[in-house]
């Protein structure tokens, strides 16, 4: 039997916990929906091509580019953007307080991609050495900043997490 | 950059996979990771007027070792191959290879089938699938066919599966012993190779070569390339194996790409092939 061919589909998306159903076109790239369904605006689009690494999201825990993935895809998944990562309205996630503290940003444009590729390294590897992060972080790019800050934001943020978890806190 | 107008469907099983390919014929494309034909479809270079989503087929995401090797179902995604234990032991070579796909945010999302399916010439898993003659299993509307790689590949994104067809499995063989290496050279760390080399070097007691082979991937016509090459007997010195890379970059025929000259391209062939025998003799040797 043959898949039913559709050029509009009703998904349900659980942001950040919350869950959303919307009915979208299925050309609707993730990074769209995100952005003009939901008012998502911090997940940004740079290159469209998988390139440049601004609108990484987590899908279902781990970093996809939001920009080559469809939303149609997403039905049905748990999803993860940079507005979804701090404990609390007016705190930062370890990692942006590191990006702040260590100015791992200029521009801002590239930052949350980065936050993003960032957080989902370091739940693979809490203990990076400088080299693992800045391969972790070889698929974002940013035009600014010339990158030493962000590796230095990130080393921070690790050894805050390590010892956060260390203490329980 | 948004992809152009295509309708679409979510196929739940291999079957309803391969009846919906098979009803709206060559205009349909299966979409498995998605990881570069969504990028055609943003540039507009590829639009499919149906798209076939693989993504929730689960019957085909599984590592499993078998008596000679592997067995990696085709939606198997990069990321999962790079974490693999069972792939650690069976064929570290995969992994390695694997490991320099893209950036960890594609190899999330990126497949093993897709891959080998698009056959872009600079892919790593293609390379690999030549050297170690995989097997691609490809089910189509009657039944399943075994493709060995070196019938598999014929041309620039171009392979000898049929628009109804979708690779379902890839067997790789284990490496049983033999010393084995990935090397890949690009502008920079992450982007597509402008040459890429695979070599698995396999020694006899004496400390001679009992087998050598070397395959290149981005050297011409779209296909991967393996080397005609006889080592067997010989004792492997650092001078045998500049003279055998030497060999190689001399024979390929690289099409020029309008990204490095040919000659260049030649000269770069001979560095990825040395330095792939290199550290595969190293590993045959237990040294690394």
């Amino acid at each position: 039997m043959s898949a039913e061919v559709t050029t509009r589909q009703r998904i349900s998306v659980t942001v950040n916990g919350v869950t959303h159903e919307r009915d979208v076109d299925v050309r609707r790239l993730l990074a769209d929906f995100l952005r003009y369904d939901l008012g998502l605006t911090g997940t940004h689009v740079g290159c469209e091509q998988g390139v440049c690494g601004a609108c990484t999201v987590l899908l279902d825990g781990e970093a996809v580019r939001s920009c080559i993935t469809m939303a149609v895809q997403a039905d049905g998944c748990s999803i993860t953007t940079i507005e979804g990562l701090a404990p609390g309205p007016g705190e930062l996630h370890p990692i942006q307080q590191a990006f702040w503290e260590h100015h791992g940003l200029q521009c801002g444009f590239c930052t949350p991609g980065f936050v993003i590729s960032a957080y989902a390294f370091l739940q693979d590897n809490p203990r990076p050495s400088r080299d693992e992060i800045r391969e972790a972080l070889s698929g974002n790019l940013c035009r600014c900043t010339g990158y030493k800050n962000i590796v230095d934001a990130v080393e921070a943020a690790a050894e805050a997490m390590a010892a956060t978890a260390r203490t329980g806190d | 950059m948004k992809p152009a107008p295509f309708a679409y469907a979510v196929a739940s099983s291999v079957d309803e996979a391969i009846h919906t390919l098979q009803q709206y014929g060559p205009d349909a494309r299966p979409l498995a990771g998605g990881q570069s034909l969504i990028p055609a479809m943003n540039m507009r270079l590829a639009r499919p007027a149906y798209l076939v989503d693989i993504n929730r087929v689960a019957e085909l995401s599984y590592i499993r070792e078998t008596r000679d090797g592997l067995a990696i179902g085709a939606l198997t995604r990069h990321r999962q191959v790079e974490r693999s234990e069972v792939v650690q032991r069976a064929n570290p070579l995969l992994q390695e290879a694997a490991r320099q796909i893209g950036h960890f945010q594609i190899r999330t999302r990126g497949t093993i089938g897709g891959s080998l399916a698009h056959n872009d010439p600079s892919a790593e898993y293609v390379v690999v699938a030549r050297l170690l003659e995989a097997e691609l299993v490809a089910t189509g509307p009657g039944g399943q066919r075994v493709i060995p790689a070196r019938d598999f590949f014929v041309g620039y994104l171009a392979t000898t599966l049929a628009p109804d067809e979708l690779i379902t499995e890839v067997r790789i063989p284990r490496l049983n012993g033999k010393g084995a290496a990935f090397v890949k050279l690009a502008r920079r760390h992450g982007d597509f190779a402008m040459i890429s080399a695979a070599a698995t070097m396999e020694l006899n007691p004496d400390g001679t070569i009992k087998d050598a082979r070397v395959a290149l991937g981005n050297v011409g016509g779209g296909i991967p390339y393996l080397a005609a090459i006889d080592m067997t007997g010989q004792s492997p010195t650092p001078d045998l194996l500049a003279d055998i890379a030497l060999g190689i970059a001399s024979n390929v025929q690289p099409d020029p790409d309008g990204t490095v000259d040919v000659s260049y391209k030649k000269h770069l062939a001979g560095v990825v092939a040395r330095r792939a025998m290199e550290t595969a003799l190293a590993r045959a040797k237990g040294e690394i």
